[in-house]
C-alpha cells in the first residue's frame, strides 16, 4: 500500500483508462439502469417544499422543541418545527385524512389539549411551481452555455464529452435517491447543483491536460490520440484524486456528523447528494468523458491514419505484446498501452 | 499583489468595523422570521381560482424575493398565502407586499437605453417606437437597446414580444384606422429623441436610429426635458435598469413624475403625473381581429375613464415622440407603452403589436387585475422561530472545520513545505469568504441559510483544487529539469493559470445563469456559487502564486529540502527517473 502511495506521489502509476473503456461503458450502463430503474419505480420521495403539505397549529407554552420534534416523529412523519409567538408551527408531508386525525389525537394527548385545539392547514410548495421550473430553464441555458463555452475554449468534441459526463453523474445521484427514499429538499437539489459544478470542473482539468498533450501529436507521431490521451490521464491523476480527496473530507464530515447527530435534517440531505456527486464526478471525468471524448476523437482522419501506421509498424503495441496476447484487430485500439517513454 | 490583497482584507474589515456588521444575516431556517398570512377577498365570496392564487404567489415572490438572495419564502396554503421573510420585525416589508398596487397610464416624457453602455452602441439608443401600422406589428420595434437582451427569448415566459412596438387605436369596425393615422404622424417625430424617422417605413425602422449625435455617456443626450422636474430627471440619470428588480416596487405617487424601466430592462422612461389609475379599467380582454388574425388586447373604461383617457391620449397624439406614447406603469415597472395612433374617444381602445395569444391574455390580466389578481387582507402575522435548531447550525460549522482541518493535515503531509502554502490560501479565502458574507449580508440583504454555508465549506475545499493544480504544474517542471525552482515556479503558473481559468469560468457560468433565470432560494444559492469563484480566482492570483513565488526564493524550497515537499528524492529526479511522464513528442 505505501508502495502505492509513493508511486502515486511520483507520478510513476499508469492505469489504462482509456482501454478499459468497455469496461468502464459496461459498470456505467449498469449503474445508469440501476438509477433509472429507481427513478422510474420508485420516483423520488418529494419534500413539503416541492409539494407542499399540512401544518399543525397548536399551543403547548411548556413543550420544547425536541419533544415536539419526538412526536411527530415517532408518527412516522418528517416534521419541520416551528416556534411562533402563538405556539407551534408544525409542517409535515401530505397526510391522508385518517393519519392526520390520529395525529391531532396524539399530539393532543401529548400536550394536555383538545383535539380541537390542533388545527390543521394544508400548504403548497414553497418550490414548486415557479420556483422548479424557472430551476429547470435555468439548467437548460445552462447546459447550452456550457456547450458553447467549451466549444470555443477547447472543441465540441469535449463539450459533448463533459456534457455526457455530468448528465451521468446527476442521474446516478438521482438514482441512490431514489432507491434509498431519502427525501429530496432544497437542500438535496442544491446539493445537485454544486455537483454539477464540481463535475464539469474536474472534467475541465482533465480535457485541458489532454488538449495540451495531445496537440503535440502530428504525423509522424508514435502514440496513437488514444494513448496519448490516457497519458495525460494518468498524468492528472494524482491531482484528480487529491481533489476529490481535499473536497469530499468536509463534505464526509458533515455527512457523519449529519447522519450520527442528527437524524433527518439539511445537513443529511445536502451532504449526501454532494458524497455521492463527486465520487461518482471524479469516476466519470476519468473513466466516462474521457473514453468518449478518444472514442470521438479516434474517428478523426488525422488520428486515424496515426493509429493506421502505428498498427502496421506494431510501435507502441509492442511492450503490451510481450505481456499479454493482444487480439486480432486490437492493434488500432492499442489505446492505453501502458508506455514507457524510452 | 500581497500587500494589496492585505489592504483589501483590511479595507472590508474597516466598513465591518465602521457598520458594525460583524456576523453575516442568517436565513428562515437558522434566524426564524416573520410569517404573514394572506387571505384573498373576492367580489363574490367565491374562493379564488387556483391560477390566479398561483400568480399571486408569483408575483409576491417577486417582490420580497426579486433579487433572490433575500431567503423569503412564499407558498399557497389552501385559499391563502404564506409568505415568511427570515430576521425578527420585517412587518415593514410585510406590509408592502399585500397592497395590491395600480395599474397607471402615465404619459411618457422621454426614454433612453436602460443601462449605461459602452460608445458604439448609442446609435440604436432612443428606443422610439414607431407608430406601426397595425396590420404589420413585427415589422416595427423599439429597435434594440440592448443587442444582447433583445436576441434571447426571455425564459421566464414573460412576453418577449413586450419589447417591440404596440400602437394604441380606437377599435373602430374600420378595419385599418391606424394605418391611415400612421402617415400623418411620421413628419414631426425624431427631433427630440434624436432617432432617426422610420415611420413611413416600418421595416426599416430599427436600423434608422443612428444619429450620431448622443453622447455615450449621458442617457439624456437628444432627450427633450422640457417640463420635466430636475428631481426626477435626476433620478432618470441614475436609473439603472439592468438591475435584477428593474426598480420593482418603487414608491409610485400618483400625482408626480416618475422614472421606470420596462420589464425586460432595455429602457427607461420618464414619465408624466398619472393620467388615469387602474381602477377605472371596466374590463380588459384579449382576442384576434378578425381581419388580420393577430392577437391584440381590448380595454373598456368606466367612471371617469373615458374622459381621463380621451385627454391622455389627445395630448400624447399631438405631441412629437416619444410623448406620444403612453406607458402602463406597475408596480413602479412599465409593462407596455404603446405609440397613440389617434385620439381615443368614447373609453374603448385597443392594443396591437407583435402579441402571442400568451402575451396577449398577460397584458389583459394585468391590466384587469392590477399586480395581484387577487385583493387580499392580512389574516395573521406571527414571529416564527428557526426550522433548524442552533444545533443543525452549530454541527454544521463543526463538521466543516473538521473536514476543513482534514484537508490542512492532507495537504501538510502530501505536499509538505509547499502545504503550508495552501493551508494559509485556505485561511486567506475563509477570511475573505466571511468577510463577503457579512458585507453581503449588511448592503445587500443576502441571507444565509444553512445549505449556503455548507456550500461554502464545500466550495472552499473546492478551492483548494486550484493550488493542486498549481502545485502538480511545478512539479511536472521539476521533473522536466528545470534548473532552478524560481524558473519553474513562473512556467507553471502561466500553465496552471490557463486551466484554473476556464474551470472557474465553468463554475462561474453556472453560477450566472442559475442566478438570473431562477427564482428563490436556487439564485441564492447561485449568488453563493458565484462569490467563491470569484474568490477562489483572487486568492490564487492575488495570494497563492505571488506567495510561491516568494517562498522559491527561500533556501529551503530552492534547494529541495526534504521537508520543503519539493525536494529530488520524492519526485524521483535523478538517476532513478524514469517513471512515466507526460509524453514530450518531437
Amino acid at each position: 500500500m505505501a508502495g502505492l502511495v509513493s508511486r502515486l506521489y511520483r507520478g510513476e502509476i499508469n492505469v489504462d483508462f482509456v482501454g478499459k473503456q468497455k469496461l468502464w461503458y459496461g459498470l456505467s450502463a449498469v449503474l445508469l439502469i440501476i438509477s433509472i430503474a429507481g427513478l422510474v419505480i420508485n420516483g423520488l420521495k418529494l419534500g413539503v417544499e416541492f409539494k407542499g403539505g399540512s401544518v399543525f397549529s397548536f399551543k403547548a407554552p411548556t413543550a420544547s422543541i425536541e419533544q415536539v420534534r419526538e412526536t411527530f416523529g415517532d408518527a412516522g412523519v418528517h416534521p419541520i418545527v416551528q416556534q411562533t409567538n402563538s405556539g407551534w408551527r408544525v409542517t409535515t408531508e401530505s397526510l391522508p385524512a385518517e393519519q392526520v386525525t390520529e395525529l391531532q389525537k396524539t399530539v393532543a394527548g401529548d400536550f394536555g389539549l383538545s383535539q380541537n385545539d390542533v388545527t390543521l392547514q394544508v400548504i403548497g410548495a414553497t418550490w414548486g411551481g415557479q420556483v422548479a421550473d424557472k430551476a429547470v430553464i435555468g439548467l437548460i441555458v445552462f447546459m447550452l452555455a456550457i456547450i458553447l463555452y467549451l466549444t470555443m475554449a477547447f472543441e465540441w468534441k469535449m463539450a459533448l464529452a463533459a456534457i455526457v459526463a455530468l448528465l451521468h453523474d446527476l442521474v446516478i445521484t438521482a438514482g441512490v435517491y431514489a432507491w434509498s427514499q431519502f427525501e429530496v429538499t432544497p437542500a438535496t437539489l442544491l446539493g445537485f447543483l454544486t455537483i454539477l459544478g464540481y463535475s464539469l470542473y474536474d472534467a475541465v482539468v482533465v480535457f485541458d491536460m489532454i488538449k495540451e498533450v495531445t496537440a503535440k501529436l502530428g504525423t509522424t507521431s508514435k502514440v496513437t490520440y488514444t494513448q496519448a490521451a490516457n497519458d495525460a490521464l494518468n498524468h492528472t491523476l494524482i491531482r484528480s484524486l487529491n481533489t476529490t480527496l481535499v473536497a469530499i473530507l468536509p463534505v464526509a464530515a458533515i455527512l457523519f456528523i449529519g447522519t450520527t447527530l442528527f437524524g433527518a435534517g439539511t445537513l443529511k440531505d445536502l451532504s449526501l447528494a454532494l458524497f455521492v456527486g463527486m465520487i461518482v464526478g471524479t469516476y466519470s471525468s476519468l473513466c466516462v468523458a474521457t473514453p468518449l471524448l478518444v472514442t470521438l476523437k479516434e474517428r478523426e482522419p488525422r488520428y486515424q491514419a496515426i493509429a493506421r501506421r502505428l498498427a502496421a509498424t506494431g510501435a507502441g503495441a509492442g511492450a503490451k505484446a510481450a505481456r499479454q496476447p493482444v487480439p486480432a484487430g486490437a492493434a488500432t485500439a492499442s489505446g492505453g498501452e501502458k508506455r514507457k517513454k524510452k | 499583489m500581497l500587500l494589496l490583497l492585505l489592504a483589501i482584507i483590511l479595507a472590508m474589515g474597516g466598513v465591518m468595523f465602521l457598520n458594525r456588521a460583524y456576523t453575516p444575516e442568517y436565513g428562515l431556517d437558522l434566524a426564524g422570521g416573520t410569517t404573514v398570512t394572506l387571505s384573498p377577498i373576492t367580489p363574490n365570496g367565491d374562493p379564488p381560482s387556483e391560477e390566479s392564487l398561483n400568480l399571486a404567489v408569483n408575483i409576491i415572490r417577486d417582490r420580497v424575493n426579486g433579487s433572490g438572495i433575500s431567503d423569503a419564502e412564499v407558498a399557497s396554503a389552501g385559499d391563502n398565502i404564506v409568505i415568511s421573510v427570515p430576521g425578527a420585525g420585517q412587518e415593514e416589508v410585510v406590509k408592502l407586499v399585500g397592497t395590491t398596487a395600480e395599474l397607471r397610464f402615465r404619459q411618457v416624457l422621454a426614454i433612453a437605453a436602460g443601462s449605461p453602455q459602452p460608445p458604439g452602441e448609442m446609435s440604436t439608443q432612443a428606443p422610439t417606437p414607431t407608430p406601426a401600422p397595425s396590420g404589420s406589428p413585427a415589422a416595427t420595434g423599439k429597435s434594440t437597446p440592448k443587442p444582447s437582451v433583445t436576441a434571447e427569448p426571455s425564459p421566464s415566459g414573460s412576453p418577449a414580444g413586450r419589447g417591440l412596438s404596440e400602437a394604441l387605436t380606437n377599435p373602430s369596425p374600420a378595419a385599418t384606422p391606424a394605418a391611415s393615422a400612421a402617415p400623418e404622424k411620421a413628419e414631426p417625430t425624431g427631433k427630440a429623441t434624436g432617432s432617426a424617422k422610420g415611420e413611413a417605413t416600418p421595416s426599416s425602422a430599427p436600423s434608422a436610429a443612428p444619429t450620431g449625435s448622443a453622447a455615450p455617456e449621458d442617457p439624456l443626450a437628444g432627450v427633450d426635458t422640457t417640463g420635466i422636474d430636475p428631481e426626477v430627471l435626476k433620478q432618470f440619470q441614475e436609473l439603472d435598469c439592468s438591475k435584477k428588480d428593474k426598480g420593482q416596487g418603487a414608491q409610485d405617487d400618483s400625482n408626480k413624475q416618475f422614472v421606470a424601466c420596462d420589464q425586460d430592462g432595455s429602457a427607461k422612461y420618464v414619465l408624466e403625473k398619472a393620467a388615469v389609475t387602474g381602477t377605472a379599467i371596466d374590463s380588459a380582454t384579449s382576442g384576434v381581429e378578425p381581419s388580420t388574425g393577430e392577437w391584440l388586447v381590448q380595454l373598456s373604461f368606466k367612471g371617469s375613464g373615458p374622459d381621463q383617457w380621451s385627454k391622455v391620449t389627445t395630448t400624447a397624439f399631438n405631441s412629437e415622440a416619444p410623448r406620444n406614447q403612453v406607458a402602463m406603469v406597475l408596480d413602479g415597472v412599465v409593462i407596455s407603452a404603446p405609440v397613440i395612433q389617434e385620439p381615443i374617444t368614447g373609453g374603448r381602445a385597443q392594443i396591437s403589436g407583435s402579441f402571442t395569444q400568451v402575451t396577449a391574455t398577460e397584458l389583459a390580466n394585468q391590466l384587469k387585475y392590477g399586480a395581484l389578481p387577487l385583493k387580499f387582507e392580512k389574516s395573521s402575522i406571527e414571529e416564527v422561530s428557526s426550522t433548524l435548531g442552533a444545533d443543525q447550525l452549530r454541527g454544521g460549522l463543526i463538521a466543516g472545520a473538521i473536514g476543513l482541518g482534514l484537508v490542512v493535515v492532507y495537504s501538510m503531509i502530501y505536499y509538505r513545505g509547499l502545504g503550508a502554502v495552501s493551508v494559509l490560501s485556505l485561511v486567506v479565502a475563509s477570511v475573505l469568504t466571511y468577510q463577503s458574507v457579512v458585507l453581503l449580508g449588511h448592503f445587500a440583504g443576502f441571507r444565509l441559510s444553512l445549505p449556503h454555508i455548507i456550500g461554502l465549506i464545500v466550495s472552499i475545499g473546492i478551492t483548494a483544487d486550484s493550488f493542486i493544480v498549481y502545485f502538480e504544474r511545478i512539479r511536472d517542471e521539476m521533473k522536466e529539469g528545470r534548473r532552478t525552482l524560481r524558473s519553474a515556479v513562473e512556467v507553471a503558473w502561466v500553465r496552471a493559470r490557463r486551466t484554473i481559468l476556464i474551470a472557474d469560468a465553468v463554475m462561474f457560468i453556472a453560477a450566472l445563469v442559475l442566478y438570473f433565470l431562477a427564482v428563490g432560494g436556487v439564485a441564492g444559492f447561485a449568488f453563493a456559487m458565484g462569490l467563491t469563484t470569484l474568490i477562489d480566482i483572487v486568492v490564487v492570483f492575488m495570494f497563492t502564486k505571488p506567495f510561491v513565488a516568494m517562498l522559491a526564493r527561500l533556501k529551503f524550497f530552492a534547494k529541495g529540502h526534504p521537508l520543503s515537499g519539493l525536494d529530488a528524492e520524492r519526485m524521483s529526479i535523478g538517476p532513478s527517473a524514469g517513471s512515466t511522464t507526460v509524453p514530450q513528442e518531437a
